[in-house]
């Protein structure tokens, strides 16, 4: 066990509506809100729960390819947008693909514990549909190495996530797999219904997991060994949350029991150029997740509830083996048992997750923050879960790349 | 020659047409998915896009612009694999760039007929006018010197007609696009006693390539498809003229129109439809029939008064419905015309009358949307509505059993004239030409 220099919180977490396919709102045809609406809104519900920007000493955001969707670079400077008493205060962008979200948290767990600041307002954000998915694709192929873009997959990354079910299937069987994955796609859609601003609450249909099998894989037109109901969405979206010090609770007026502390932290890096050392392991992902019980003192068996990175369905059974609640090759059949349901031995992604919930690239870190201090702290609504005395923690995992940047965070609620 | 030689300089008369523009849009992209074959580098393909409309011809390349864009953006996995040697082509983006290069530079727009005398393969989609087929077909027959083919896309003139206007025999097809060619699937193919059966052959895999379903008629004026419609709109407005003795004749056509549509599950009432293809249309393509067909009197008055009042039906440039028969506001029908007045009598001032008139339509109805595009249970649903539909004598039920007798026997009709070689090729270009639900040929009704 690591003890942080420091007590950090997280709280006043705000989320927007996750936009795309699957919101009535929703139509490619007519103009959209954009990055700016975005920012405005998650940092301004944040700054309302916390007493205003008065309160904050930093700001940071996580964001990744805005110089690309939305042609536009130095977000940090959209930071002072949200508020006037924002203006001349420190601000940090980070970037780190699909984990961006959780570098601006780290930044500002960092921020915290070198005492530089004592409130830090942190925001994660993507506005991803202003382009087609067929061009959205290269860019989101910037997370992985540009060398290797020439002889990938259109669909880059779906294309890099079905080469590694496909090695599942091969090493573990395919339909045990898809029994599981499809499993999967069931609990994210049924969780997203609980959740006014997911991008799948309005989804209606009965049989989820014969939708799943009935979908044919089809790698002419998209990838070889995953349809599209494996695949997160492509969604517009903002999250903010606070991160401060118990002073900086103080000065809010925040009770602790409202806000989550944070307990360990894991960030791990992987070579990008080189390829992951075996298909059928998030190694990346394994190693922050064990770092992080292991600097919290628990186990898995501690977990109420985590929060998972699964841009991919495989991702997601590739990831509970990696954490240890399922040996390898037996990860699908931990999901096909409803052991990750709500109402399971392991509730994950309670509200809907990548692929229920949305993945606005950059912005997913920080909704799963959000996430997790709902559900820790009894705020989570129709999406709540118990949260058993003996098993007070929760936690979050955000990657990016194909396993390239992870962080994990090991979540109590605060006293 | 092979498939890639003939298919090395081509031309489309008519070009910038709104069938012209679908042929030449598919046509060029064939030619753009041979040229990027690794053994096709270096050869030349020239697709002369012909029309007298320079006009036109600027519309014309626009629309293959963002079309070849758009089916670029469908084929990203495939041309990634054609662009794979090209280093210098990395994203999405800059592949499907290159890709719309390839097939516009293929494209010459040209407003004069002697670009044709290069070509090994003729496309028409020139107006529906006999004597102007055979006197372009003529001028290029006389001029070019390689024996090319002719594909005419004509929808109603017998094809052997052209063939011995225009003194090129054996080396001409009917090859009929429906509207509009780049989206209907159906293309009815029509030889005369003389084709070539190499010209045939090509045919088929021409088709098969930009992957159309092919149903062969003989060539009789109309063919299959205009053969049914042409019949089943005389029925129409027949039973419109009949119902005018108990009803004002805006109210006949309502109903006859919400009867075909509603009650007979189909995609459009046929007054919508005629509106949808334009009346002038319809009469014109009757006029050309006609006199082909004998002992049947393919005409109508009422057609006539319409066009001689300039209600013409037809589509704007987006494709959206100009005001024929019925008139539209946001794509649904808010008044019908009335020929007496001449102007357009709101819906709403008869519908409720009407529709009591008819009666209700049976509790297991389903639109033609839900109908047509359920994945299975597409005949439980229409043996379960129609059998329902049976069983009813209201006046809507027995005008949907009258109209679909009708259209059993037209479809019948066919086949026996030797249009058709099978009740399920008439059947096949309804559905796939018409997007009818079901084929006219059916037991449903009885």
């Amino acid at each position: 066990m690591q003890n942080l220099r420091r007590k950090v919180y997280m709280t006043a977490g705000y989320n927007t509506v996750s936009l795309g396919t699957g919101r009535s709102e929703f139509n490619p045809r007519k103009p959209r809100p954009g990055l700016e609406h975005y920012i405005r809104e998650a940092g301004q519900g944040t700054l309302k729960q916390i007493g205003g920007a008065a309160h904050v000493d930093e700001g940071t955001i996580g964001n990744f390819m805005a110089p690309r969707f939305n042609r536009q670079g130095h977000l940090a400077g959209l930071i002072p947008m949200i508020d006037e008493g924002l203006q001349w205060k420190p601000c940090t962008r980070t970037e780190g693909a699909c984990a961006s979200g959780a570098l601006a948290l780290t930044a500002a767990i960092r921020s915290i514990l070198s005492e530089t600041s004592d409130v830090v307002l942190t925001i994660g954000v993507e506005v991803q549909n202003s382009m087609k998915a067929v061009y959205g694709a290269d860019v989101l192929a910037g997370a992985g190495w540009y060398q290797k873009r020439k002889n990938g997959h259109a669909y880059f990354f779906p294309g890099q996530f079905s080469d590694r079910a496909g090695a599942y299937y091969q090493k573990y069987g395919m339909e045990r797999a898809r029994k599981g994955m499809g499993r999967w796609f069931r609990n994210a859609v049924e969780n997203a219904r609980l959740c006014p601003t997911a991008q799948e609450y309005e989804n209606k249909v009965p049989d989820l997991e014969a939708l799943y099998h009935k979908m044919k894989i089809n790698g002419a037109v998209f990838v070889d060994h995953l349809n599209v109901l494996d695949c997160s969405k492509v969604s517009d979206a903002a999250s903010g949350i606070a991160i401060m010090s118990e002073e900086g609770l103080k000065r809010c007026g925040i009770d602790p029991r409202d806000a989550v502390e944070v307990i360990s932290w894991a960030q791990v890096e992987r070579n990008l150029t080189s390829d992951p050392p075996d298909l059928t392991e998030l190694t990346t992902i394994k190693k922050a997740a064990h770092r992080a019980l292991e600097g919290a003192g628990i186990t898995i068996n501690d977990l109420a509830t985590i929060e998972i990175h699964d841009c991919f369905s495989i991702a997601a059974v590739l990831t509970m083996e990696a954490l240890g609640f399922a040996v390898p090759g037996e990860g699908a059949d931990f999901i096909a048992a409803g052991h990750t349901a709500r109402d399971g031995r392991i509730p994950v992604n309670t509200t809907g997750g990548l692929i229920g919930w949305g993945h606005p690239t950059g912005g997913t870190g920080v909704h799963q923050a959000v996430t997790i201090w709902e559900q820790l702290t009894g705020k989570a609504g129709a999406a709540q879960i118990n949260i058993p005395a003996d098993k007070p923690y929760g936690m979050t995992i955000n990657m990016g790349g194909d396993d390239v940047t992870v962080v994990a965070i090991v979540y109590k609620r605060g006293c | 020659m092979n498939y890639e030689e003939r298919l090395s300089n081509v031309s489309v008369l008519g070009a910038a047409g709104k069938m012209g523009s679908g042929i030449l849009l598919l046509t060029a992209v064939e030619m753009a998915d041979l040229s990027l074959k690794p053994e096709n580098r270096g050869k030349q393909f020239v697709l002369n896009a012909i029309d007298v409309s320079p006009a036109g011809l600027e519309g014309l390349m626009r629309y293959l612009r963002v079309q070849v864009r758009k089916l670029a953006e469908k084929k990203t996995v495939f041309l990634r694999k054609l662009y794979a040697d090209r280093e210098d082509l990395v994203e999405n983006g800059e592949i499907i760039d290159e890709y719309v290069f390839d097939v516009m530079n293929i494209v010459r727009p040209v407003t004069t007929l002697e670009s044709a005398f290069d070509s090994q393969l003729i496309f028409e989609a020139v107006i529906e006018n006999q004597e102007l087929k055979i006197r372009m077909f003529s001028r290029i027959a006389q001029n070019n010197p390689h024996q090319p083919w002719f594909f005419t896309n004509t929808s109603s003139i017998p094809i052997h007609l052209l063939e011995e206007g225009a003194g090129i025999e054996g080396r001409i097809i009917g090859f009929h696009f429906y509207n509009p060619p780049a989206v209907q699937r159906l293309v009815e193919l029509i030889t005369t006693g003389r084709t070539g059966a190499e010209l045939v052959d090509f045919a088929h895999h021409y088709a098969k390539n930009l992957k159309k379903v092919v149903v062969p008629s003989n060539d009789v004026a109309g063919f299959i498809g205009n053969g049914h419609f042409m019949r089943d709109s005389l029925h129409a407005i027949r039973e419109v003229e009949r119902l005018s003795k108990e009803m004002k004749p805006v109210e006949a056509l309502y109903v006859v129109n919400k009867v075909s549509q509603d009650f007979l599950v189909r995609p459009m009432g046929i007054f919508q439809l005629i509106d949808y293809v334009g009346v002038d249309v319809v009469q014109f393509i009757m006029k050309v029939m006609n006199p082909h067909i004998p002992g049947e009197e393919l005409h109508s008055d009422l057609l006539d008064r319409m066009i001689g009042l300039g209600v013409k039906g037809g589509q704007y440039p987006d494709g959206s419905q100009k005001d024929g028969f019925l008139k539209y506001e946001k794509g649904k029908i808010v008044a019908v015309y009335d020929t007496d007045k001449k102007d357009y009598i709101p819906v709403d001032t008869f519908r409720s009358k009407v529709d009591q008139y008819l009666g209700p339509l049976p509790e297991s109805f389903k639109p033609w949307k839900t109908v047509n595009f359920s994945r299975d249970g597409k005949d439980q649903m229409l043996e379960a509505y129609f059998g329902d539909l049976n069983g009813m004598d209201t006046p809507g039920a027995i005008l949907a059993r009258r109209y679909n007798a009708r259209s059993n026997e037209i479809g019948k009709k066919l086949v026996e004239d030797r249009v058709a070689r099978s009740a399920e090729d008439v059947n096949t270009v309804m559905l796939t030409g018409f997007y009818h639900a079901y084929g006219p040929i059916n037991e449903y009704l009885k």
